[in-house]
């Protein structure tokens, strides 16, 4: 490379490269603006408001600023309770059971004991691919006593159960849910898995440290990162819990419009309550976000 | 051994000796992994065997047998229910999926370059609040996006879906630990000593370094895009403009009135699920590379 005089032009140049990255940045910037925080800000304004008729039921409609009311009377509600109990008794069982099943298949996938580990991998993948309606619909049909090979063979073997029924929706909901993000969760950790030197493991192994050692001593120390990660991932996706509900409640009448926060916030906005919808939206944006944060720090924190 | 020319067969080059598992464990493991295989697979199975049945053996016979071939039938039936809306929803949802993939990497690509390759007063502030956009779920912003469009009166319109669509924080976020990672600043400064232009850089020498990184992001979005289902269900009122996965869930829903439509959702479940599918096991290596980075870095 020569560093002869520059070309005259390149006097301007100092000033173009400065604008350079605002004008890259502009494109996204605009619809991110535009469809992520307004939206947010919008809700949070339209949370305030409420709504009034002036002169019977066909009059003129105007809002009016209500400050917290609304938020008070979501949270006053009766379903309002029984919905953040139920995702949180969900996220209490469903979540660990899942991760840890994605960590025991990525650390036997990870570890000298397994074989085919390509085949497997791609197989735990599949579920991932499909989309969560369309998985939701195949369980629906899995689960519908009308067609369900699972009821057929519980039933020759003489028990009978409501896999829909009350007392087992939740499980059954629990159970697609798994079935959708084990794969991913696994390939997450199977990946941070292989990034780690492959020499930590060896020097173990001479050292004489069995598989279960080095897989709970060092592996899953190591990949922390990744299984916080995954955490705040599921915390996130039950909070918003609403895609399997939905479709149940289509073949189950366990599953009310209130199941979850989310599907009551849907029904709120279908039922023409557009202020208190709101006010649900943004409580549930901004409690999912204050979990996932402290969950990362308190891990972060446990780690140092 | 470094790290750099580790590769992913690494581990099992390991020789066998001591500390080399025993037999048990051997089986023990391959059994664990076969159980979760059949797990994972057989709803899938179901669906595969399910598809080939006409209604009437879909509900008189074993569920997991497959019956009398019925398969050619039910593609029929499926694509001429209701004057062939089943491939107009495959369509639409090509068209959000594909074109809103396509504008989201795009943006994420130049957003990504500016926030990994300039110095620039904001920087570290788009920068947080894009990444407080990874953590706000599609779901959270369905209904405040119904809100805005309903606003404006454009609920109800193609538009409804696709713009939302074309914003993807995390694609910025991979498209930054790509470009710092794979466009060295020499390569940009020959280039502004040969004289050319900004925008020029990014076109022809950025986005061909980027290329395997923006193949991930695009990826991510478009399944992100075809998974969308509370977007286009709280949008949407006309089926001409439904997604695959809505019309579905449509036709699902009247099944305990029409049991009919049991068989054409199967059918159509299997359909829609195929080709995605399919470009997620051929493309694995993106998926793996975006899924490392994330888990990664953070």
């Amino acid at each position: 490379m020569t560093t002869t005089t520059a070309p005259p032009r390149a006097r301007r140049r100092p000033a173009r490269q400065a604008l350079a990255p605002y004008a890259f940045l502009l494109p996204f910037l605009v619809p991110f603006v535009l469809f992520t925080l307004l939206p947010v800000g919008y809700a949070f304004w339209q949370s305030l408001h409420r709504t009034e008729r002036t002169g019977g039921t066909f009059g003129h409609t105007h809002s009016v600023f209500a400050g917290f009311q609304q938020y008070a009377d979501v949270v006053h509600e009766p379903f309002f309770g029984d919905s953040v109990v139920r995702v949180g008794v969900f996220a209490l069982v469903q979540i660990p059971v899942m991760l840890l099943l994605a960590l025991v298949l990525a650390l036997l996938l990870d570890s000298t004991v397994a074989r085919l580990k390509r085949f497997f991998r791609l197989v735990y993948f599949v579920p991932y691919g499909i989309p969560g309606v369309v998985a939701a619909v195949m369980w629906a049909f899995l689960y519908d006593p009308r067609l369900s090979p699972i009821v057929d063979l519980l039933r020759s073997a003489g028990t009978r159960v409501d896999l829909l029924g009350s007392h087992l929706i939740l499980f059954s909901i629990g159970n697609v849910v798994t079935w959708t993000y084990t794969g991913y969760n696994m390939l997450i950790l199977y990946s941070a898995l292989q990034a780690l030197p492959a020499d930590i493991g060896e020097a173990a192994r001479v050292d004489g440290a069995g598989g279960w050692t080095i897989a709970t001593r060092i592996k899953i120390p190591l990949i922390r990162p990744a299984l916080v990660l995954t955490g705040v991932f599921s915390i996130i996706g039950t909070f918003q819990l609403f895609t399997e509900p939905q479709v149940f409640r289509t073949i189950s009448t366990s599953v009310t419009s209130t199941y979850t926060p989310n599907l009551a916030a849907y029904s709120l906005a279908s039922g023409d309550n557009y202020s208190e919808a709101a006010a649900l939206s943004v409580l549930l944006a901004a409690v999912t976000f204050l979990l996932s944060f402290a969950f990362l720090r308190l891990t972060s924190r446990r780690q140092r | 051994m470094s790290i750099l020319t580790r590769v992913e067969g690494a581990h099992a080059a390991t020789k066998p000796g001591r500390g080399a598992p025993g037999r048990l464990s051997v089986v023990a493991a391959t059994g664990f992994l076969v159980l979760a295989a059949c797990y994972m697979l057989l709803p899938v199975y179901w669906l595969l065997v399910s598809s080939t049945k006409s209604q009437g053996d879909l509900v008189s016979t074993p569920g997991l047998l497959p019956a009398h071939w019925h398969l050619g039938d039910n593609l029929a039936a499926l694509f001429a229910q209701q004057d062939g809306v089943f491939a107009r929803w495959l369509l639409n949802s090509l068209l959000y999926a594909g074109a809103g993939a396509a504008v989201a990497t795009a943006l994420a690509a130049a957003a990504g370059y500016a926030l990994a390759k300039y110095e620039f007063r904001g920087r570290e502030a788009v920068f947080s609040v894009v990444l407080g956009g990874v953590l706000v779920p599609a779901s959270a912003l369905a209904l405040p996006l119904f809100l805005l469009f309903a606003q404006v009166n454009a609920t109800n319109t193609f538009w409804s879906v696709f713009l939302p669509s074309i914003v993807s924080p995390f694609g910025v976020y991979l498209s930054r630990i790509f470009a710092t990672a794979s466009v060295p600043d020499e390569v940009l400064e020959a280039a502004r000593m040969d004289g050319a232009g900004e925008l020029r850089i990014f076109r022809t020498i950025v986005l061909r370094l980027m290329s395997p990184a923006l193949v991930t992001v695009f990826l991510f979005q478009f399944v992100v895009i075809w998974n969308n289902f509370l977007l286009p269900l709280v949008m949407l009122q006309d089926d001409d403009l439904y997604p695959v996965t809505l019309g579905l869930f449509t036709w699902q829903s009247q099944t305990s009135r029409l049991p009919q439509l049991q068989t054409l959702t199967i059918v159509g479940a299997l359909i829609s699920v195929v080709p995605i599918v399919l470009t997620f096991l051929l493309l694995q290596r993106y998926w793996r590379a975006g899924l490392s980075a994330g888990a990664v870095k953070s």
